[in-house]
């Protein structure tokens, strides 16, 4: 066999007729490489710009740092030629891509600020993501087989929940601008619901792998319908209760939303019964009725939503002022930006974190929110294609659901500040300040590319065995 | 497992397909909307840190930045500042724009999409974007001499050009000094602007587009008569009984002629003498006999219940519907619920001097790029043709007969054929009067066409006594 594309027969892992084509692995590491570098040289190349447009000079200690980062992420690449030589080469050069741009914003916005050291939101978030690529290299090496996951889906489901209470732990948990989503151990600040979607997405596949056989077909049939049996349901029920308990409780609309879709992505995808979705959807259109009528936190989000720009609503606590800036900033950007160094991004409140995007799409303009968008397109198809793939029904829900998870994500924040719907308190994956969210979205890339390498190295070998 | 998941990603690319949509809306479609908005603190830093376009007047500035030695580095000044203040408005820090200032606000700063060129020249070479260049349709020298001719006097004029609809003069009275506006002193500013918006005379408001409105009343007759010839069943020599006074219908209440006098000698009258002597008793009676919808669709094609953008914003003038008879009478006169604007005036007189056309008017002739690329340059529109020439050349030898033989005699200039219409307005609070004078010169050859509006009281006598002789002054000093 040669080491060009090959084409494997109709017949493959994939019902139906697709034709598959793969690579071999070294090529795949090549291409990985060279899409890598590019991603940090424009990475470096914008925080260049940032730092002289706004200071007229480079700052060479944080350009340094930048080099050990780019060490990093070259080490993930490392790791993936040594345990993952088949995974996909695309979502690493994109993740690095994402972090940089977010590393680039955060720290325009600090020299705005005047904020250095580790009062710069920019320097801690280059900390992070050092942490978080060695975790993402920790998860390549140590999680060989994937499948050994399904064997913890319990633990990882009390690891969940136990993660999602511990902003309640009395000693530790932190209440910041009226969300309980904060642990705190001597000053380092977590959000420990970050790491509870990854744990939730292992236990879901797990749970609707070994359960979808009976959530498919059993039940009753009545008016034409076949009705799940009421202790099928039971998953479903705990999953809106916890859903609205983080709603209720940690006062957090886009969690309880990410978490709620999350599960019912996964369970259509694993039955593929509209009436699942139908009763999911159900659940969330009560769920959302009476959040919208008895939450007054969420009753201000829909008010600030639909009426942005009404001065009452603007001026009012918790109501758009922020939606508000952020569009500004949206609008000044136009075609192309006011370019890197050169807006006034930080006029917008919070715009490191939760209104980055309207930062980027100021200084960058529709065209660079356009490429970041394609970019959030790209890794989000990968994860999904994996689930096209994969081998077993565990791997393929797991990255099916850990695509999906991203790309909620970045819908609901996006969405949120661009007025498709109202505004929660969610991170843009990547690019918004904060340590848990980077740790979370790095282990979810090393998933999905374990996930990946392991549905590729199969079809290989499976057609190397036809071959 | 595949069919679910390819619903999923059908999903996934419907929710980004939304994301692709919202930030091309926020960004590019309703950017300009979004950001004009005095809430933009973003657009106030910047707008007065680059340099805004000048506004010019026949190639003078109005209005320009000047650089100054603070944290805004330009300084907006009004050289002219009263004379052009109700057109150009002002731009100030934290108390919003208006006027052209507002109206053009995306251009002048520099930021419309039209200019995209200039911003991405900017960008690659880093220079400071500037604001574009908006030359006003205004001549300077009629905006002199219909200043000073309005003299002390509260109201305002407007002079168009008939055949395009360009404005060449507007002028409105009291005025204000938007220099005061212009500071850099938030508290100043603040303080100017609230002197400015309590002061019961309104300064603020362009009287010429949108103070409050006024009643037209006889100069509305104009528009009667053009509405009587186009319906095909009155002609100048139709006639109309001449009581002394008429009851109003299910009323107490008579309506009579000015002065109380019957209109001429005779039983009857003609709508000619009539409008000659304005006199109103036979137009209201023409007024039943016309009948609302055909005096309203008349009101309508002259521009009557259309917000114009000129490109300020021209308060629509009103011709009220479903009135009984005694309203539609007291409106054939210009006055119950009939309510103008100068500027509507002027356009019915610069209809008649157009041959029957209504142009459309606007304020703004050309927009400059600092390049000198032109970024939007005027076209004369043609708005609605609502009278025949055969209509129009009728009502300009009436008109003509109004100043050389009627009760507009004041604009009579030797040498020179002036068609005019006069008017005297109850305002309805005490003996408050709007003296008005439309109308265009030469009668032959009409250059400019204008409307009058002086707000007074009636012990100083009619539209004749003081509009007529301001418009004379200005046919005389513009027409050589």
């Amino acid at each position: 066999m040669s080491s060009h594309d090959l084409a494997v027969p109709p017949v493959s892992p994939v019902a139906g007729r697709v034709v598959l084509r793969v690579r071999m692995p070294q090529k795949l590491r090549n291409i990985e490489l060279g899409l890598l570098i590019m991603a940090l040289g424009l990475s470096a190349l914008a925080l260049a710009l940032v730092q002289w447009g706004a200071l007229g000079k480079l700052d060479w200690s944080l350009l340094t740092y930048g080099a050990g980062l780019a060490g990093l992420t070259l080490g993930v690449h490392l790791a993936l030629r040594l345990v993952a030589r088949d995974a996909d080469p695309f979502i690493v050069p994109i993740a690095t891509m994402l972090n940089g741009l977010g590393i680039t914003m955060i720290h325009r916005l600090d020299l705005a600020a005047g904020a250095t050291g580790w009062g710069a939101a920019g320097v801690r978030q280059m900390a992070w993501t050092a942490v978080a690529l060695v975790i993402a290299i920790v998860v390549l090496l140590v999680v060989r087989n994937y499948r050994a996951l399904l064997r913890y889906r319990y633990s990882a489901m009390v690891a969940g929940i136990v993660l999602l209470t511990m902003p309640f732990w009395p000693g530790i948990g932190r209440t910041v601008n009226g969300a309980t989503l904060w642990v705190d151990f001597g000053g380092i600040a977590f959000q420990p619901g970050e790491i509870a979607k990854i744990a939730l997405a292992i236990f879901f596949a797990g749970y609707l792998m070994t359960a979808r056989e009976s959530l498919r077909s059993a039940g009753n049939t009545f008016l034409g319908v076949r009705w799940p049996r009421v202790r099928d349901l039971g998953p479903l029920l705990v999953i809106w209760v916890v859903a609205m308990a983080v709603l209720v409780f940690q006062g957090d609309l886009g969690t309880s939303l990410l978490y709620f879709g999350l599960f019912l992505a996964m369970l259509y995808v694993a039955t593929n019964r509209v009436l699942w979705l139908g009763l999911g959807g159900g659940l969330f259109l009560v769920g959302a009725l009476l959040a919208a009528t008895q939450i007054g936190y969420v009753q201000a989000r829909i008010a600030g939503w639909l009426d942005s720009f009404n001065p009452e609503v603007y001026n009012a606590i918790g109501g758009s002022y922020q939606l508000v800036q952020g569009l500004f900033g949206f609008a000044e950007g136009g075609f192309v930006g006011q370019g890197l160094g050169q807006g006034q991004p930080s006029f917008v409140p919070l715009a490191n974190s939760d209104y980055i995007v309207a930062a980027l799409g100021e200084e960058l303009g529709i065209i660079g929110i356009f490429a970041l968008l394609v970019l959030y397109v790209l890794l989000v198809s990968r994860g999904l294609r994996v689930g096209f793939i994969g081998t077993d029904d565990f791997g393929r829900l797991l990255s099916a659901g850990l695509g999906f998870v991203l790309a909620l994500q970045v819908f609901i924040v996006i969405g949120g500040v661009t007025r498709v719907i109202p505004v929660t308190g969610l991170t843009t994956p990547f690019l918004a300040a904060g340590g848990s969210s980077l740790v979370a979205n790095w282990i979810i890339v090393a998933l999905i590319l374990r996930l990946s390498d392991d549905a590729r190295a199969s079809v290989r070998a499976e057609a190397g065995v036809r071959a | 497992m595949n069919a679910p998941l390819r619903r999923l990603g059908i999903a996934v690319l419907v929710m980004f397909g939304l994301l692709f949509f919202s930030t091309s809306f926020v960004q590019v479609v309703g950017a300009e909307q979004i950001a004009d908005d005095d809430r933009n603190v973003r657009k106030l830093y910047e707008s007065f840190s680059a340099e805004r376009g000048q506004i010019l007047a026949g190639g003078i500035p109005v209005a320009e930045s000047v650089p100054v030695d603070d944290q805004f580095k330009f300084l907006r000044t009004y050289p002219y500042a009263e004379m052009y203040a109700p057109v150009v408005g002002y731009y100030t820090l934290n108390q919003g724009n208006a006027g052209i200032e507002s109206a053009m606000n995306p251009l002048l700063a520099g930021r419309a999409n039209s200019q995209l060129l200039e911003q991405l020249r900017a960008l690659v070479t880093g220079s400071t974007p500037q604001g574009a260049t908006v030359m006003l349709s205004l001549d300077p020298n009629i905006q002199q001499i219909a200043w000073d001719a309005l003299g002390d006097r509260r109201g305002s004029v407007v002079v168009l050009e008939p055949s395009t609809g360009r404005i060449l003069a507007m002028v409105s009275k009291p005025s204000f000094d938007p220099n005061l506006l212009a500071t850099h002193s938030s508290s100043a500013v603040f303080d100017a602007y609230m002197e400015l918006s309590e002061d019961p005379l309104n300064p603020l408001a362009n009287r010429a587009i949108a103070g409050d409105l006024y009643f037209p009343g006889s100069v509305f007759k104009i528009l009667m008569m053009a509405a009587a010839l186009e319906s095909g069943g009155y002609t100048a020599e139709s006639e109309f009984p001449n009581p002394s006074e008429l009851a109003l219908p299910l009323s107490t209440s008579v309506i009579k002629n000015s002065g109380g006098r019957l209109c001429g000698g005779d039983e009857t009258v003609t709508l000619e003498d009539a409008f000659r002597l304005s006199c109103n008793i036979p137009f209201a009676e023409l007024g039943v006999t016309l009948g609302e919808a055909a005096i309203g669709s008349m009101a309508e094609d002259f521009g009557f219940g259309a917000t114009l953008e000129i490109p300020l914003t021209v308060t629509p003038s009103v011709f009220p519907r479903g009135m009984d008879e005694a309203q539609l009478m007291l409106s054939s006169f210009g006055q119950f619920d009939v309510r103008v604007t100068p500027l509507e005036i002027a356009m019915i007189s610069a209809a008649v001097a157009n041959g029957g056309a209504v142009m459309t008017p606007s304020l703004v002739d050309e927009v400059l790029a600092p390049n000198l690329r032109v970024v939007r340059e005027f076209e004369p529109r043609m708005y609605s043709r609502p009278l025949s020439k055969n209509t129009a050349s009728e009502l300009t030898r009436m008109m003509v007969g109004n100043v050389e033989r009627g009760v507009a005699g004041n604009a009579g200039i030797v040498g020179m054929q002036v068609a005019g219409k006069t008017g005297t307005a109850e305002t309805g609070i005490g003996d408050g009067r709007t003296f008005w004078f439309s109308g265009f010169a030469p009668a032959n050859d009409p250059q400019i066409a204008l409307a009058i509006a002086v707000e007074g009281h009636r012990p100083e006598g009619t539209g004749n006594a003081i509009a007529a002789p301001i418009a004379k002054a200005i046919f005389e000093a513009v027409i050589k």
